[in-house]
């Protein structure tokens, strides 16, 4: 090790792969992915927003699923949650429209209301 | 940088590696696969949670679900399930992790970890021991960092004064005076130990920490390494701790690798390594000039002191030895400073201890407290009361070398000092419960069986002292306790304790002082009455047949093996006590409790 500076660059690149077991605050995406969830297409969506945060480089956003949201007719549905923000629920989900949300909503908290049904509506 | 949804935990310490995390970890990338998760999902390696008794632990995040007891079959659920699913597996969850509504609590929230502070063990299941980039990511090295470039070693002595930190391996010395001795000591060639032998019984603070977080302890060397002026470490640990030597040899090897050890750390000129040293696993060797003989390659046998080892340790030069737990600290109170370790524990007790908890309790395992806790937050808060509700009886602290609590100091404060007050210790940290069907002289009779077969023989108060007062106390137990003989094991205790070479035999009558303290009307009864009130010791009991309970049913009449039972049928039978050899087995199998055993 030549410097504190070398240190702080492991650190770095390997804090953004360990935070995720630490500190729950921060952006959360959920997936819904119950059986109609995965029926109606989940999975690529998932895929696809782990794929942009990661290209994009973003921190502190977590991406996991959860079992039926409700409302099955408008699956795939993903729920994201900002600190401080009501929560955000984006209905008929497909990965075209995963680079949006995450470019406006995620890193410009600018929600993409054409594809809600109405923010915290159901 | 890879990025994973979800992290999936599982326990490798040496509990859940006896209970088969090996198999769960195959079983989940096999799983893992077959749904093609294995680019979302991460398998992390973990050390010891503290829960090891209902191991496999396997921790899902970032939902924090915290799965016990978890078998390879138990896999396909998990993924298919939560992983793919995001459904929690109720099942599977810990019990007290599941509120009243069947919702996962976040694990802070549970009882087991409420009232713990985790210090020493704040990697420990959180990262994998087998990375030390992991280790980097949770702040590692960074304390290293700052002392070199920041720091001259006379400040990083202060600092450790400042801290008020205490040797955690028994006799609570502070921490920072020793590093001023092996500081202040005359001579270029210098070493740093670290004592990883943990021979007391039950106990194993220190593997844990070796097995989670071995870098913390590497770091902390380096940083005694500075402020002494060594350049050269030893941890001796023993062999039979097989894990922990894998994940220190990585450790060390990754490290160097890093040029974390080895020459011109940091750029700044300053040279650190270490070695390993495996110890046969004798519980003398732990002790400080045993340990160093045997560093050395000789026989490990206490030598007398002065000289002291920060004067004359391994190879005649000063040296530094301090225990794993110790060393574990380090870290943090450079980072976080020596007022914020001060401001944790008691006046004189600084910072947390972590004992393991066994014996009669319902949460055996590993925890970490705030000194200052009470027994009774231990006990009930964090291991969960005492199984089948019975009450409880004393708690056994310092091992073979300690005494015990007894119930009166439940609410007492823990620290060193109030332990050396009541005639017990702190000791390295094994804690032992027990309860109202526990024999206190049996108890006392234990650990001086241990210490006996422990003693090395070097000096005779030791050798011949422990052994007379072993043979005292075997009599007792078998009722054949006379007049003279408590006084006897008192006036034993007192010399051996006066004239012993080490703390082996310093300490070996500890136990048996304690419990006559708190426990004599148990002693008496043995001796006395010839009876054994918890029941234990067998030679004390008698077996009886209750006339108004026997049915005169000849069961025990035909299960006792030495045909001491006889009777008519249908009447009440009746035991020959000359003939009983108090098996018990009669108690056992009467159906209608008509046997009584006292
Ligand atoms: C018989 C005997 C066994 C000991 N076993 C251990 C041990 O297993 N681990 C340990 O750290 N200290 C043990 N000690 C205490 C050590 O001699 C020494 O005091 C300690 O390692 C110093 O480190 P510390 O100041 O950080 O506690 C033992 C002492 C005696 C007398
Ligand atoms: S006190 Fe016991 S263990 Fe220690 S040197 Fe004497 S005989 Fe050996
Ligand atoms: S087993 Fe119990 S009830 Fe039957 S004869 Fe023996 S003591 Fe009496
Ligand atoms: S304790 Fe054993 S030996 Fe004694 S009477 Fe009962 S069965 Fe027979
Ligand atoms: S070894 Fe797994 S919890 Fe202790």
């Amino acid at each position: 090790m030549k410097s504190l500076q070398e240190l702080e660059e492991i650190r770095n690149k390997t804090r953004e792969s360990v935070y995720l077991r630490k500190d729950r605050a921060g952006i959360r995406v959920v997936v819904g992915m119950a059986t109609c969830g995965i029926a109606a297409g989940a999975r690529p969506v998932l895929l696809a927003f782990l794929e942009e945060i990661k290209k994009r480089n973003i921190k502190n956003v977590t991406v996991t699923q959860t079992g039926c949201i409700g409302v099955c007719r408008l699956e795939p549905m993903v729920e994201v949650y900002l600190p401080n923000q009501e929560k955000v629920t984006y209905v008929n989900m497909t990965p075209d429209k995963v680079s949006k949300i995450v470019s406006d909503h995620i890193v410009n908290g600018q929600p993409v209301m054409k594809y809600t049904i109405g923010v915290d509506g159901r | 940088m890879e990025l994973y949804r979800s992290h999936v935990l599982v326990c490798e310490g040496t509990g859940c590696h006896c209970s088969g995390s090996a198999d769960v970890i195959q079983k989940l990338k096999e799983e893992l696969e077959k749904h093609q998760l294995e680019n979302e999902i991460k398998i992390v390696s973990t050390g010891c949670f503290g829960l090891c008794e209902i191991g496999p632990i396997v921790i899902v995040y970032p939902e924090g679900a915290f799965y016990s007891g978890v078998k390879s079959d138990d896999v396909p659920e998990i993924v298919s399930e939560h992983l793919l699913k995001g459904r929690i597996v109720k099942r599977l969850l810990y019990h007290d992790h599941v509120t009243e509504a069947g919702i996962a609590k976040s694990l802070d929230e549970v009882e087991f970890y409420k009232k713990q502070m985790r210090v020493t063990l704040r990697n420990c299941g959180v990262i994998n021991p087998e990375k030390i980039e992991e280790y980097i990511a949770f702040d590692g090295y960074r304390a290293l960092g700052k002392v070199l470039t920041e720091m001259t070693p006379v400040e990083v002595v202060e600092i450790m004064k400042a801290s008020g930190l205490r040797g955690r391996g028994g006799a609570g010395f502070p921490t920072g005076r020793k590093w001023e001795f092996a500081h202040n000591a005359p001579g270029d060639k210098k070493y740093v130990c670290c004592n990883a032998d943990e021979g007391d019984p039950g106990a194993f603070m220190d593997r844990s920490i070796l097995e989670g977080d071995p870098h913390s302890v590497l770091e902390a060397m380096a940083i005694a390494g500075y402020a002494i002026g060594a350049d050269q470490g030893y941890i001796y640990v023993r062999a039979e701790y097989p894990i922990a030597v894998k994940r220190l040899t990585i450790a060390v090897a990754q490290a160097r690798n890093l040029g974390l050890l080895g020459k011109n750390i940091f750029s700044t000129g300053f040279n650190f390594d270490i070695e390993l040293r495996l110890g046969a696993g004798a519980f003398v060797c732990g002790e400080e000039t045993a340990l160093m003989s045997s560093i050395e390659g000789s026989r490990g046998e206490p030598r007398p002191r002065p000289p002291f080892p920060a004067l004359k340790g391994v190879f005649g030069k000063p040296t530094l030895l301090n225990n794993v737990e110790t060393y574990a600290n380090i870290p943090q109170i450079i980072l976080k400073g020596p007022e914020w370790f001060a401001s944790i524990g008691t006046e004189k007790s600084k910072g947390t201890k972590v004992f393991a908890l066994g014996g009669k309790i319902n949460n055996t395992g590993l925890v970490e407290i705030a000194m200052g806790t009470t027994l009774r937050e231990i006990v009930y808060d964090i291991g969960g009361g005492i199984p089948g509700g019975k009450k409880f009886k004393a708690a056994q602290t310092g091992g073979p070398s300690g005494g015990c609590i007894s119930a009166e100091n439940l609410d007492m404060p823990i620290d060193y000092d109030s332990l050396t007050e009541i005639g017990s210790m702190m000791g390295s940290g094994g804690l032992i419960v027990m309860d109202e069907d526990n024999c206190m002289v049996d108890i006392a009779r234990f650990f001086l069986e241990f210490t006996v077969d422990e003693s090395c023989g070097k000096c005779p108060p030791c050798r011949i002292g422990t052994k007379r007062m072993l043979e005292i106390l075997e009599r007792i137990t078998q009722g054949k306790g006379k007049e003279g003989d408590l006084e006897n094991l008192e006036t034993l205790a007192k010399n051996i304790k006066a004239s012993a070479l080490c703390g082996l035999g310093q300490t070996a009558p500890n136990p048996v002082l304690s419990t006559l303290r708190y426990f004599r009307d148990e002693y008496n009864a043995h001796v006395y009455d010839k009876k054994c009130p918890a029941g234990v010791c067998h030679a004390l009991l008698q077996y009886t047949i209750v006339k108004d309970l026997c049915t005169g049913c000849t069961l025990c009449a035909r299960e006792c093996p030495v045909g001491a039972i006889s009777g008519e049928r249908k009447q009440p039978f009746t035991i020959d006590q000359d003939k009983c050899i108090k098996c018990g087995v009669c108690f056992e199998k009467c159906r209608f409790n008509a046997i009584e055993k006292k």
